[in-house]
């Protein structure tokens, strides 16, 4: 009989292994799934984790899509991380995805045509602007009415979703578009255009602000007294406010942070590789993020990783649809599958499995 | 503006309808609550519900093998959940959040095939004349068996949860688990057969979506009604009651706002839609609001994780 | 002869890395009140677990009328004829009396039977009790009541009372032996555990002593001396805390007729408390639980404000700092809760170091921490207190309850207050841990600061304090001098009957 039994500490080794081994188990039943689908599950596989990076035929192609990919799913992972740590449950990032990059549009289209080197920053800043205002929100109702911040911030998502049709089809749709939904494709308007910074390498400007905000997460949690709040505050409410952490003002500081690296990631998106405003403009990477969080174990580096390989499993997804004719859906399961299987395995950080043989037991304790 | 157009007996009889999908899936929900468990995968067990119950209706050409193929369905994926929570001791919000991510992608592969099909029809149930009457045959005689069978459920919900020794010892686990854990009530059990009975509502509210209200099968369709079952529960204070009329006051605004738009009003479309999402989160903001009455209302173990030392 | 109602033998509990119980042997006789003595930690609670059917024991058998009994589950223990009253309650807030007695039943009748049997029953026990009340309405004493009505529904045989005094007041307790006694007169048994002395010689009449898992002792509590039974609890000549007279210099916390809401649904809320204490003296302020300790610690550390002029140190308005600002002026508090509000259980020493210690022991400068010195911080307060453990990076729930106390006690006392609160210091702490903090208390008391203890335990505050005071329903009384106080004057004063202000009850 297996029974649990709490670990006196948690276990650092388990801590790194669990995500590495969640990764190789997602994979053995990601094959099972493909076979299931028809699909010969060694080729599946080796076409998403592989091919992308090493094959001749897609390398070229798929190689700078990496970062392409990795950098908003890091960005809006590194802010969920610091209130997921708090015990703070932003869910709705990717509504402030969405928010951020319909203020960043409009500014981008307010400018339109005029050329000046004011536009992109502006741009940042109102992104960031507007995924804050989406994610103070949830914050306030918290802080104010004790209202449940998950619901909250995701019902809002379906908000901003309604929001963002309305905006292609209605206020920001393209005057010259000839009645398609849609707005002006902004990566075509150079002073607002998000473009690769080195060639081939898929590095846009996102990617830099990502790793600036990797960089800042990481300083204030390992260094920063704020840092040692939040971890309080996630861990033992009530040390926290005998620690002088004032619960309202946390909620506010880590709704504010995730909400404004997400509104960036949705800026960076629209004015690069989306190009433009459209119905089907978000991607579902506020919602990835927080797998790509829980995968980096809430750590900043851990988050750069994971980020990277969500993303491999994004263009790799597309490789097999293309490829083996794999259903889009098959990678959102393989996505979620991840993180069951990481959220199981969670348990041997923190309890020890041992085996029960009840009719030896006695005979041990002689 | 003129809601002259709208007439009041086929409102409220459309209502109810619009209504027993998050309806089921609420009283669920608030049964695992009650037990101590906060399951937010509401939103994925109910889609995968609605596509099992649509594949195995459109296979079986039977509407009420699909429902059961529904149930079954839902149960089986929250017992996912239950596995993470109950045996492996996870975070209950990251997995329930785990559970919806896994849903939706689940449930757009396996209903890859069913787009764009008619399921087969879900009759109503004849009472003869009765249905004939005015006004009320058509309110209260004129459903399928499943708005029956929600309205059932609430009231047996009601009646286990509060006279029954099944319900008290479901209602201790969920209030303090390390008293009935000392009482010797097996906490993990009830918890376990909780989410079960929740998973099993919340496919049956999917497929509901997918058999009748819709009634056909698309990606991501249960846009949001799991969230908004899930906000009912809170609403309600955990009363079954309450999440009646908590959501047939849903169901009256999703129809109101449908009509609208369908009547052609200048507002757009897209405001017109996000009015149930603003109205939840306004609703929820007045329950919480009023603090006393929520903490004594909402279970004392919710959320918690139970391990017995020893 | 006729076998003895319940006869233990060679009882064995192994827990890994713990022997809980090891060999334990003994017999309670019918009609018997039998005291199971010992300190926390000495295995009481995993043995009378066993005999509830809680846990099963790796060795050893048990009769129960000479019948083999090894009950798997705590509903077969009371189908045999065990009940047992629990210390930390087994109840529950949201539901009334009525419904928690029938979730304590194994085959309870219909719930307006059982409310009138429930009031008929606890009016012939001399209990009194609502059936229809909510539980998490009732005072501590009347929970108590819920959990022994509880049990003598069941008609027992043997009733298991699992430290039944801690929450009561000397006439709560005066009420509960009158009920043990009537038990008795019954032919009942009765299983009582507690490290009281004085209560156990004035009850039972064979006492077994317990020390780490093992019998070390058979008495009759009649015949012995507290002080006897206390060093074979313990094991060794007890040390008795040193107090040099007092002399009360100038005055640090003034609390003048402080009102807060409880933060909590089932708190209780202050009411005009006022106090003073000056530098040099140790304030005790008993009470039985629930009566506003926490609340009163968290008003004074900050974590719930209160008016500015409610609070002051050394004449300076406080109230309305929270509790950084005040622990820069010299105000530190250790609350009662050690894992999960004094530190967090998780994180290590060094961490919990910087919890409170981030500012006067300049641990961070400009927003960043020192990791080094939080470390150094750590290691002093371990050395200097005789914390047993291997490092500071250890988590703070690897420790024993004592030495974790000892750390958070040493923690604050390190930072050299002016103004030191303490909740519940030596709760769930061994006897020379408990001996070693209530020294340290008084010792920094000596050396100037204004000490107020809060605790349940009078003996402790009867050792460290020079005067008394009592919380009652959120009121506190006015402070006595300890010296000259007695039994029943402070029992009149825990239960709210003395005002303070006159000497009319006495």
């Amino acid at each position: 009989m297996l029974r649990l039994e709490r670990r006196p500490s948690p276990s650092k080794a388990w801590n790194y292994a669990t995500p590495v081994v969640a990764v190789l188990l997602t994979m053995v039943a990601g094959g099972i799934l493909f076979t299931i689908l028809g699909k010969n599950p060694f080729e599946a596989i080796k076409l998403i984790f592989w091919d992308p990076l090493f094959s001749e035929q897609f390398a070229a192609y798929s190689r700078p899509q990496l970062l392409v990919k990795a950098g908003p799913l890091i960005l809006i992972a590194v802010g969920l991380s610091i209130g997921f740590r708090a015990g703070i449950w932003n869910i709705g990032a990717e509504g402030q995805y969405i928010v951020g990059a319909l203020c960043a549009a409009a500014v981008a289209l307010a400018f339109y045509p005029a050329e000046s080197v004011l536009v992109f920053p502006l741009m940042i800043v109102a992104g960031a602007l507007g995924g804050w205002a989406w994610a103070m929100i949830p914050a306030i109702l918290r802080t104010r009415f004790n209202t449940n911040e998950i619901l909250v911030s995701l019902l809002l998502v379906y908000v901003a979703e309604k929001l963002l049709a309305a905006a292609a089809t209605g206020f920001m749709r393209n005057p010259q578009g000839a009645g398609f939904p849609g707005s002006r494709n902004i990566n075509q308007y150079a002073s607002a255009a998000n473009h690769e910074i080195f060639a081939g390498t898929g590095l846009h400007w996102g990617g830099v602000a990502a790793f600036i905000a990797v960089l800042f997460t990481y300083i204030m949690l390992q260094r920063h007294i704020l840092g040692f709040q939040v971890q309080l505050a996630g861990q033992a409410p009530r040390a926290a406010r005998f620690a002088g952490v004032a619960p309202a003002r946390l909620v506010l500081m880590c709704m504010g942070i995730s909400g404004a690296f997400a509104g960036m990631a949705g800026m960076f998106e629209v004015a690069g590789p989306a190009r433009l405003i459209s119905i089907d403009f978000n991607a579902g990477y506020g919602f990835t993020a927080i797998i790509v969080a829980f995968l980096g174990r809430l750590n900043p580096i851990g988050i750069v990783l994971a980020g990277l390989l969500l993303a491999l499993t994004y263009i790799g997804g597309e490789l097999a649809q293309f490829m083996l004719n794999l259903p889009a859906a098959a990678i959102q399961v393989f996505q979620g599958m991840l993180l069951f299987f990481l959220l199981a395995l969670d348990v041997l950080s923190n309890y020890r499995v041992r085996l029960f043989l009840p009719q030896r037991a006695t005979s041990e304790g002689v | 503006m003129d809601f002259g157009s709208i007439n009041p007996v086929v409102l409220i009889a459309s209502l109810m309808v619009a209504a027993t999908p998050i309806l089921l899936a609420a009283i669920g929900e608030l049964v695992v609550e009650k037990a101590g468990v906060l399951n937010l995968g509401v939103e994925g067990m109910m889609i995968v519900g609605a596509v099992s119950g649509f594949a195995a209706a459109v296979t079986t050409g039977s509407p009420i093998l699909g429902m059961l193929a529904a149930i079954v369905a839902g149960a089986a994926v929250s017992l996912i959940f239950a596995l993470l929570t109950q045996v492996l001791m996870a975070n209950q919000v990251a997995s329930g959040l785990a559970l919806t991510l896994f849903g939706l992608g689940f449930s757009a592969l396996l209903g890859q095939s069913y787009v764009g099909i008619v399921p087969p029809r879900t009759e109503k149930l004849n009472f003869g004349f009765l249905s004939d009457l005015p006004v009320v045959g058509r309110i209260l005689f004129g459903h399928d068996i499943l708005v029956y069978v929600s309205l059932f459920l609430v009231a047996a919900v009601w009646y286990w949860l509060n006279y029954t020794r099944g319900g008290r010892v479901l209602r201790a686990v969920g209030e303090n688990h390390d008293s009935a854990h000392a009482l010797g009530y097996k906490v993990k059990r009830v918890r376990i057969l909780a989410i079960l009975f929740g998973g099993a509502c919340a496919g049956l509210g999917g497929a509901y979506l997918s058999l009748v209200r819709v009634p056909q099968w698309t990606e991501g369709m249960t846009a949001g009604a799991g969230w908004i079952a899930l906000a009912l529960v809170v609403f309600a204070s955990w009363k079954p009651w309450r999440v009646l009329a908590g959501a047939y006051l849903f169901g009256g605004i999703m129809v109101l706002q449908l009509n609208l738009q369908a009547a052609g009003y200048r507002i757009p479309v897209e405001y017109l839609a996000m009015s149930p999402y603003i109205i939840t989160i306004l609703v929820l903001v007045v329950m919480s609001s009023n603090r006393t009455r929520r903490t004594l209302a909402a279970p004392g173990s919710l959320g918690r994780s139970f391990h017995a030392a020893g | 002869m006729t076998p003895p109602l319940l006869s233990i033998q060679g009882l064995t509990k192994v827990y890994p890395g713990v022997v809980a119980n090891k060999d334990v042997t003994f017999d309670i006789g019918e009609g018997e009140v039998h005291a199971l003595l010992g300190e926390n930690g000495a295995g009481k609670s995993t043995l009378v677990k066993a005999i509830y059917g809680l846990i099963r024991p790796n060795e050893g058998t048990m009769l129960w009328r000479g019948q083999p009994y090894a009950p798997h589950a705590p509903a077969q223990a009371r189908a045999t004829g065990v009940a047992m009253v629990f210390q930390h309650f087994s109840l529950f807030d949201a539901m009334d009396v009525a419904e928690n007695v029938a979730l304590g039943m194994d085959n309870p009748p219909p719930i307006r039977e059982l409310a009138a049997r429930i009031t008929e029953v606890s009016n012939n026990y001399g209990l009194p009790l609502d059936p229809s009340r909510m539980v998490g309405d009732l005072s501590a004493g009347e929970r108590q009541r819920v959990e022994i009505i509880r049990c003598l529904l069941q008609n027992p045989q043997l009733l298991i009372m699992d430290e039944p005094t801690s929450v009561l007041t000397p006439q709560e307790v005066e009420i509960l032996f009158r009920t043990l006694r009537q038990l008795r007169a019954e032919g009942r048994s009765i299983l009582y555990i507690s490290h009281k002395l004085e209560e156990i010689r004035s009850l039972c009449e064979n006492a077994t002593v317990l020390r780490l898992g093992k019998v070390v002792g058979r008495a009759d509590p009649r015949q012995e001396s507290a002080r006897s039974l206390a060093e074979m609890m313990v094991g060794q000549t007890l040390h008795t805390p040193s107090r040099p007279a007092a002399q009360p210099g100038k005055m640090l916390l003034e609390v003048a007729e402080l009102s807060v809401a409880s933060p909590s649904q089932f708190g209780t809320s202050l009411k005009g408390v006022s106090m003073t204490v000056r530098a040099g003296e140790i304030l005790g302020i008993g009470g039985v639980a629930g009566n506003g300790q926490d609340e009163l610690l968290g008003a004074l550390s900050g974590e719930i404000r209160a008016p500015a002029e409610a609070v002051r140190m050394a004449g300076d308005p406080v109230g309305h700092y929270g509790p950084n600002a005040r622990r820069a002026l010299g105000l530190l508090c250790a609350p009662e809760e050690r894992l999960g509000h004094a530190a967090a259980p998780d994180m290590s020493l060094t961490e919990n170091a910087l919890l409170t210690g981030a500012w006067r022991e300049k641990l961070v400068s400009r927003g960043f921490v020192s990791w080094g010195k939080a470390r150094s911080f750590a290691e002093k307060v371990i050395e200097r207190f005789d914390v047993r453990t291997p490092g500071p990076w250890v988590a703070a729930r690897a420790l024993s309850g004592g030495n974790l106390q000892k750390f958070v006690i040493g923690r604050e006392i390190l930072q050299r207050p002016s103004v030191l609160v303490v909740n519940q210091p030596t709760w769930g702490v061994d006897a020379s841990a408990a001996a070693a903090i209530r020294q340290a208390l008084l010792d920094l008391a000596q050396a100037g600061a204004a000490v107020v203890v809060i605790s349940q335990d009078l003996d402790e505050i009867l050792e460290v304090a020079d005067n008394f005071a009592a919380l009652n329903g959120g009121r506190l009384s006015a402070p006595r001098p300890v010296q000259g106080l007695t039994m029943d004057q402070i029992g009149l004063m825990l239960g709210g009957a003395e005002t303070g202000e006159t000497d009319v009850a006495a």
